[in-house]
This record gives C-alpha cells, structure tokens and sequence, in this order.
C-alpha cells in the first residue's frame, strides 16, 4: 500500500506553495526536494550541525527538526529569502563577503539565516554575544574567526542602515 | 536517516487530541518535536500515529503569580526563558533555560515537553523536581495533576498514562529569603550537560538537584551537612554512570565540583 499524503500549504519567503506529502516528510526536504529550494542544506540531520536553519515566523528553527505538516501557518524565511528582489545582498550577507566569513559554504545558509534572526533579537552584540549567537552552527573551515567578524560587520552595517534611515 | 512512516493528525481541540490518543495504542504527542524527531529519524522510535498539538488553543502561554509560574504545553523555551516576570517569581527557570541546548533549539522546543520527555540529561525535569513543581495531566476522565516526585518511574518514562497529554507544568515561586543557583558542564557550549546542579536554600534547608548523574532526575537533600562534605554527602546517595561521554569516576567528580559551587552561591554573602 502506499504511504498517504497530504494537503499541506507552505508559505515560503512569501510565495504559498501547495503540496501533497507523507506526513514523514521533514521540512528541510520539502524544501529542498519538493520545492527545489536547495539554498537549505542537509548536513547532519538530527538539529547538530545547524546547516538546515530557516526562519519561521521570523526566529530561526532547525528544518531538520521539523516535519513540512507542522509547517502549516508559519511564515517560512530560507537564505533565498534573505537578498532584496534585485539581488542586493542583505547586511548578514554583505558581512560575510566583507569578512571572508565563508569557505566551503556548505555550513553557510544556516549562519545566515541563524545570525540575521539573532540580530533582530540583539542588533548590537558584544564579541561574547556575537560567540554565543553563532554556537549552535558547525563550520569545519573557517575556524569561525571571519564569522565572528561577519557576526559583528553586520551589526555595524544594520546600525549604519539605521542611522541613515532616521 | 528518516523517520518510518506514520499517520499524522492535528487536532484543533484538547477533546480531539485525546481521542485521537485513545484511538491509537502506538500514537505519540508531538510538540516542539526537538527531541522526538531526532529520535524517529534515527528510527529509534516509530510510532503508528503522531498526534500534533500545535494547534491547541490556549496551551502556549507562560501566566506568572505571586505563587509562581505556570507553562503551558506549548510554550517555547525561548518563550519562558525571555519572560522577565518568571524570571523575577522563579529566578531558577532563566538559570536553567539558558543551558538548554541552543537558542535554535529553544525556539521551538517545549518546557512542558522537555519535562514529559523525562530525560535524566535534561535540566527542566531537575528543576522541576527540585522545585517541587507539578504537571497539569489531561486524560479520557479528566484532569489530574502530578508532582513532580511522582512523575519520573525511570530512564525516558513518566508516570503518564499513553492517553494523557501534559497541558502545562507548575513551577512553585522562590520563598521570600530563599536563594537558587544552576552550574554544568558540558563538553561544548550547548551540548547535554556531563552533569548539571542546581541548588535550592531555603529557610534552613540546603537541596541540590543533579542532571545526567543517575538515570531519573535526582534531588539530594543536604541540609545540616558542613559545605566541606556536602559532595560526599551527596555522592553516597547517586548512581553515577560511565558512558561514552564521561567516565562514573569523572561523573563523580564534576558531582563534586558542581555541588560545591551551586551551594557557595547559593549561599554566599550578597
């Protein structure tokens, strides 16, 4: 017999998409399989490594950790969703080019999405809280240094935005 | 690495969500999922049905008294953790909170689940019991409620009935006078704890509560015992265990340590 599925209704980076999955389908794969949104990456797939972070409802939660069905209502934000539509980049993202913040990139979209949330949260860390912002994401290339730096930059820059906006 | 499949219902109501419950012996309650979706994806656990209570109304709120706080089923650690007023009744819940895993995880992960889930490694079941605190049960003939000291039967088992849904935990206010305090140790920053403490003075007494020391969470009572020989003390009363993280002999050893610092602050001059 095969596997059930169901009606389930994504709002991601402001685009309603409608599926027909298994229950069993964790969000990071619905992302990345069901609506071809492979930014999301896959790295240890059990809430470890932090790669597969999303925003939901604008805090950032592992997609690994959640299955696409209980997804419903929330406000999905992936790192495609983090650049202007013309392609500007965002604070976060501009940090990391300014800072060298990433290698590989394979760990990347996870701090992206990790750091923009965790600087609405606190737009003005101290270098300890920049450290513990980025604690829960792996990266084995970088020696997290540059993102520190990114984390920082980043707080400059939204800081910057803000000064010229008021 | 995914989990085996299972039926899935998301009921809108706490009638629905405990028949659904009673319809499935295999069904399992689904909240913020951050432990039980490693758990089935590692096919560690596979239950028949999974019944999703994200949908309940009126389950995600932390309401603060003077006689203490009380979490609801589906509020976040993050939620409880950046409540000023619970931390204000109950300073040991932000103590606490802030070493559970990381805010990623905190942002979706429930207390109420994290207590239900009745992990030894966990810090909200410790504090729970610590506190002499309470779970509000819900079930097919009505509501009961559980304390703490009868809510751990062993390793990942709570007294709850399959049919039951904890709808919220009771953390009792600090007493006038009284002081808390929370220390562990952990490999990396976020990670389970090796082994946690959390120290509860009050009036007289002097209690510590151990995380990942015996195999249900554990609460010693040290009271009337010099500072010096509390961690003896204490030691004659748990089961460390040795598994690949640490050693017993390590364990026992961070007993010590951490049972020394939590009690010197908890009791030190302010």
């Amino acid at each position: 017999m095969s596997e059930a599925l169901l009606d389930v209704r994504l709002s991601v980076n402001g685009v309603v998409h409608d599926l027909r999955l298994p229950a069993r389908r964790l969000l990071s794969d619905a992302l990345r399989h069901d609506l071809g949104l492979t930014g999301t990456h896959v790295g240890c797939e059990h809430g470890v490594c932090g790669a597969c972070t999303v925003l939901a409802d604008g805090r950032a939660v592992r997609a690994c950790l959640m299955f696409a069905v209980s997804a419903v209502g929330l406000e999905l934000t992936t790192v495609e969703g983090l650049a202007d539509g013309d392609g500007t980049l965002s604070n976060v993202q501009q940090a990391f080019v300014e800072c060298h913040g990433l290698q590989c990139g394979f760990c990347t979209p996870g701090f992206l999405t990790t750091i923009t949330a965790g600087l609405r949260e606190n737009p003005h860390p101290t270098h300890e809280e920049a450290r513990d912002m980025i604690a829960g994401n792996l990266c084995r290339c970088t020696g997290y240094q540059n993102i520190v730096k990114a984390v920082e930059r980043a707080a400059e820059l939204g800081s910057h935005e803000r000064a010229e906006g008021s | 690495m995914k989990p085996a499949p299972f039926d899935y219902v998301r009921p809108g109501s706490l009638a629905d969500a405990l028949a659904a419950l009673s319809d499935d012996p295999g069904a399992k309650v689904l909240a913020g999922g951050q432990s039980l979706v490693p758990l089935l994806s590692m096919r560690l656990a596979a239950p028949s049905t999974l019944v999703d209570i994200n949908g309940l109304p009126g389950l995600d709120g932390v309401e603060v008294t003077d006689d203490g706080v009380r979490v609801g089923a589906l509020a976040r650690h993050a939620d409880v953790l950046a409540h000023d007023e619970a931390a204000r009744v109950q300073p040991l819940l932000r103590l606490a909170l802030s070493h559970v895993a990381h805010p990623t995880i905190r942002n979706r992960g429930t207390t109420v689940g994290s207590i239900v889930h009745a992990d030894a490694a966990a810090e909200m079941p410790v504090v729970l019991t610590l506190l002499g605190g309470s779970v509000e049960v819900a079930g097919p003939s009505g509501t009961r409620t559980v304390p703490a000291d009868e809510l751990y039967v062993g390793p990942l088992e709570s007294s709850l009935a399959h049919d039951e849904i904890a709808t919220s935990a009771f953390f009792p206010a600090l007493a006038p006078g009284a002081r808390v305090a929370f220390a562990e140790i952990a490999r990396r920053h976020g990670d389970y704890a090796l082994v946690g403490a959390a120290a509860l003075v009050e009036g007289g007494t002097v209690r510590v509560g151990y995380v990942s020391v015996n195999d249900v969470p554990v609460v010693v009572d040290l009271t009337g015992v010099p500072v010096e020989q509390m961690a003896d003390a204490a030691l004659a009363q748990l089961e460390p265990a040795g598994d690949i993280h640490a050693t017993a002999d390590y364990r026992a050893q961070l007993v010590r340590v951490l049972t020394e610092r939590v009690v010197r602050e908890a009791t030190a001059d302010e």
